[in-house]
């Protein structure tokens, strides 16, 4: 690849590659982020690839191998486009007929999606129930485009936001779209991203700004933020561009967990292809802006998702969150002025400017705009990664999108949030599903994990669970976060075997209250949700447990001894 | 100069200091285990938690580390504070019931019994000692070592380290304190310096006697559970 050096160079190879286009030429499109490969995807991709050498069909066919699509549940899924046919959970017995049907234009009725009430089968991918009630703005760019392949990214668009805004060469103006588009920070706490841009790009500091992209996903059960990487992680950097045009900031961070091999090894491609074609670097497209991305990998810690946590172990410190104020914008990275975004949040930018702030805010409800994506596990038909407009409810996720519940056993409550959100009960999926009614009912956004518990799952297990986490990835600064977690952990594990006392109930409240009220950082400020949000909503569960010595749910007798963990 | 309002009274104070600090000069009592003027604040025991902000968006902080801003509304015993800051005490006492030091506050605070299961730490993990060493000795000799309830204090593989001097500053500092004296195991990793003071109190009867600075010394006779 050729290094280029104006944005008419760029145009230009953007103009050849879409000139190379085929519409018409089909393409099996084979799913293999993290979750595809791991049902299978490699073989299917071993064998497409076999069947179209053998049968001389490369010029006919093309082979896309993508990021992950969202619909886990039926994966190893593939995909033929541009009719847009969906074979799901396919065999490699089934591969080799596949791509002999795409060869002579034919669909393989037996392979189609069945809808698991109806029996219909479906066609297509647009009209299968899990994806028909989607608003899929990021997630249906991940099959268009192969993620080592920065071509593919420039043939749908891609870089074309960052032209747009070299072009017009107005920082402020970017500022202003980010701030009318209403884009909150997706990684949970929801604080506007436009708002946040303008203070770094109002800092007199001298010296480095550093613009940090926040990919160190731990919540149990959620994994939005690694699909993004693996499937488009052009987007990211695209996204990233931006915000340092807009804010001028000189440096960027991609922090991205280590249990992310395949992000990880996808990014340093995406980077190095970037770095190539002079799309990062120095004297970006001849425009003089420059801007260099390197990137982290953090070293197992949860608590390095804070962001205090996080610069500190991209200085190479142990990740311990410190006191806000000073707030990162102001000190971040070796004193330096630092923002940092969600991985979900660089990827919505490109989209912003590339649709316009209008559009962008018209998705979704009046303060919480735009697309969110969700992981919805559990006990649910439809397992996956859905992106839904803000606002929906919760029963439009797990009935329509979701499917519903597996077998007989009624949904009795989600968990949000991840381990420091809360679980919300039956009575409560009317709620639409935005930053402050999830708060209100003692929940949180998060980064948008959404665990499905059924009449199996015992409440105080749950509570359990998440609190055993907790206790193990508490940084241990603040003693009450570091106690009070083990001590919660302690009564929660004693009512859980029968052994709990009434007391013990008060006290767990008692002790929830404060490690809330006097922990430094957001993981101790939420470490009591499990708990709060439980007992708010299933006091009479943990009563039980008391009353009868044993777990009614998990109808198993403390005498039995342990309890396997069985909540998520 | 910055004007901020501790319990009710209108107070001037220096930029860049923190709200302890201005608590203590004017004479509003803040219970502190991991402070100490010539350390840099931390903000680990959250005994020193005090009330900010007002009306409904009120919060707790711990002063120690949480710098002045121009009209923060600061109250330091407040219902919120000292219910919060009992517990805190509780805990203490649940795991750390041989510190004198602990001891005392609680009582200043009328907490005489926790209800926990009862743990005897030899640390809370407070870091003066880190900070101690590290700051004032200029060794870094020891510091924390993994996270949450495996978060320990120590040297990279528990071998003695070649900076440490035997000052025995991390002793002095030391609140919860068992620390102080590893006399009949002095290669252990933490300072053992004990062993360089003569008569060393293990020989001696009476611990009123003995050379050593902490006092009551009672850290070496509790036996663990």
């Amino acid at each position: 690849m050729e290094r280029l050096t104006s944005i008419k160079e760029f145009k230009n190879l953007a103009g050849l590659i879409v000139a190379d286009r085929k519409p018409d030429q089909p393409v099996i499109i084979i799913n293999a982020g993290t979750c595809g490969q791991a049902s299978g995807a490699n073989g299917l991709i071993r064998i497409a690839k076999s069947e179209l050498l053998h049968h001389h069909l490369t010029e006919k066919i093309t082979l896309r191998i993508t990021g992950c699509h969202g619909f886990c549940e039926m994966e190893p899924s593939v995909l033929i486009e541009p009719r847009g046919t969906f074979y799901p959970k396919v065999s490699l017995e089934d591969m080799a007929r596949i791509v002999t049907a795409v060869e002579h234009g034919e669909v393989l009725a037996d392979l189609l999606y069945q809808d698991a009430n109806t029996g219909e089968k479906i066609e297509k991918q647009a009209d299968v129930p899990f994806f028909k009630k989607q608003v899929r703005t990021l997630l249906s760019r991940n099959e268009k485009v192969d993620p080592i392949r920065i071509y593919d990214y420039i043939d749908n668009g891609g870089y074309s936001s960052l032209i747009k805004v070299l072009e017009k060469g107005k920082p402020q103006w970017v500022i202003s779209e980010i701030k009318d588009s209403g884009l909150r920070g997706r990684g949970g706490a929801g604080f506007p991203a436009g708002i946040k841009w303008e203070l770094l790009a109002k800092q007199s500091t001298e010296g480095d700004r550093f613009l940090v992209c926040n990919a160190d996903e731990g919540d149990p059960g959620a994994y939005m933020d690694r699909s993004l990487l693996e499937g488009n992680p052009h987007s990211i950097i695209e996204g990233m561009l931006i915000g340092a045009y807009a804010t001028g900031a000189t440096k960027g961070v991609i922090y991205v967990r280590a249990e992310y091999p395949l992000a990880i090894k996808h990014l340093i491609i995406a980077l190095r292809q970037a770095r190539e074609l002079g799309l990062i670097g120095e004297n970006i497209l001849g425009t003089g802006f420059s801007f260099d991305i390197e990137y982290v990998k953090g070293a197992g810690a949860f608590v390095c998702g804070e962001e205090t946590a996080l610069m500190r172990s991209i200085e190479g410190k142990m990740g311990e969150p410190r006191q806000r104020p000073p707030y990162p914008v102001q000190k971040g990275i070796n004193n330096q002025p630092t923002l940092i975004n969600n991985v979900e949040t660089w990827a919505n930018i490109p989209v912003i400017i590339n649709k316009g702030a209008k559009a962008f805010a018209n998705i979704g409800t009046k303060n919480n705009t735009g697309t969110k994506i969700f992981s919805l596990v559990g006990k649910i038909r439809n397992t996956g990664l859905v992106e839904v407009p803000m606002g929906i409810t919760i029963n439009e996720i797990i009935n329509d999108i979701g499917g519903g519940p597996v077998g007989k056993f009624a949904i009795k409550a989600i968990q949000t949030g991840g381990p420091s959100g809360g679980c919300i009960p039956a009575e409560l999926f009317n709620l639409p599903i935005e930053y402050e009614s999830l708060t209100k009912v003692g929940s949180m956004m998060g980064s948008g994990g959404m665990i499905v518990m059924d009449e199996r799952t015992c409440m105080v297990d749950v509570a359990k669970y998440f609190m055993g986490f907790l206790k193990d990835e508490s940084c241990g600064k603040c003693f009450t976060c570091r106690k009070g977690t083990q001590r919660m952990w302690e009564i929660l594990d004693d009512i859980a075997l029968g052994r709990g006392t009434i007391e013990q109930l008060d006290l767990l409240e008692e002790l929830a209250l404060a490690v809330k009220d006097t922990t430094m950082c957001g993981l101790g400020q939420s470490a009591a949700n499990p708990v709060l949000s439980t007992l708010r909503y299933f006091r009479g569960e943990y009563e039980r447990h008391i009353a009868e010595k044993k777990c009614a749910v998990c109808a198993r007798s403390a005498k039995k001894g342990k309890i396997a963990q069985t909540a998520v | 100069m910055i004007k901020l309002t501790i319990n009710g009274l209108v107070v001037n104070v220096e930029e860049g200091s923190t709200i302890l600090e201005a608590a203590k000069f004017f004479g509003f009592p803040i219970p502190t285990l991991c402070h100490m003027d010539g350390l840099s604040p931390y903000g680990a025991c959250r005994l020193c938690i005090v009330e900010i902000g007002e009306g409904n968006r009120t919060k707790l902080v711990s002063s120690c580390t949480y710098p002045v801003e121009e009209g923060l509304k600061v109250r330091t015993s407040s219902e919120r504070v000292m219910k919060a800051r009992k517990m805190v005490l509780e805990l203490l006492l649940a795991s750390c019931p041989q510190s004198k030091v602990i001891q005392d506050i609680a009582n200043q605070f009328g907490v005489r019994q926790q209800r926990f299961k009862q743990e005897h730490d030899d640390c809370i993990l407070c870091g003066l000692c880190v900070r101690m060493c590290k700051e004032q000795m200029m060794a870094e000799a020891i510091g924390f070592r993994a996270r949450g309830e495996k978060r320990s204090l120590g040297t990279p593989f528990d071998i003695r380290s070649e900076k440490c001097r035997l000052c025995g500053g991390c002793m002095y500092v030391c609140p919860a304190c068992q620390l102080r004296c590893t006399y009949t195991d002095p290669d252990k990793a933490i300072c053992g310096s004990c062993a360089n003071i003569y008569p060393p109190c293990v020989e001696k009867e009476q611990f009123n006697d003995m050379m050593c600075y902490m006092e009551p010394c009672v850290a070496c006779e509790i036996e663990k559970k």
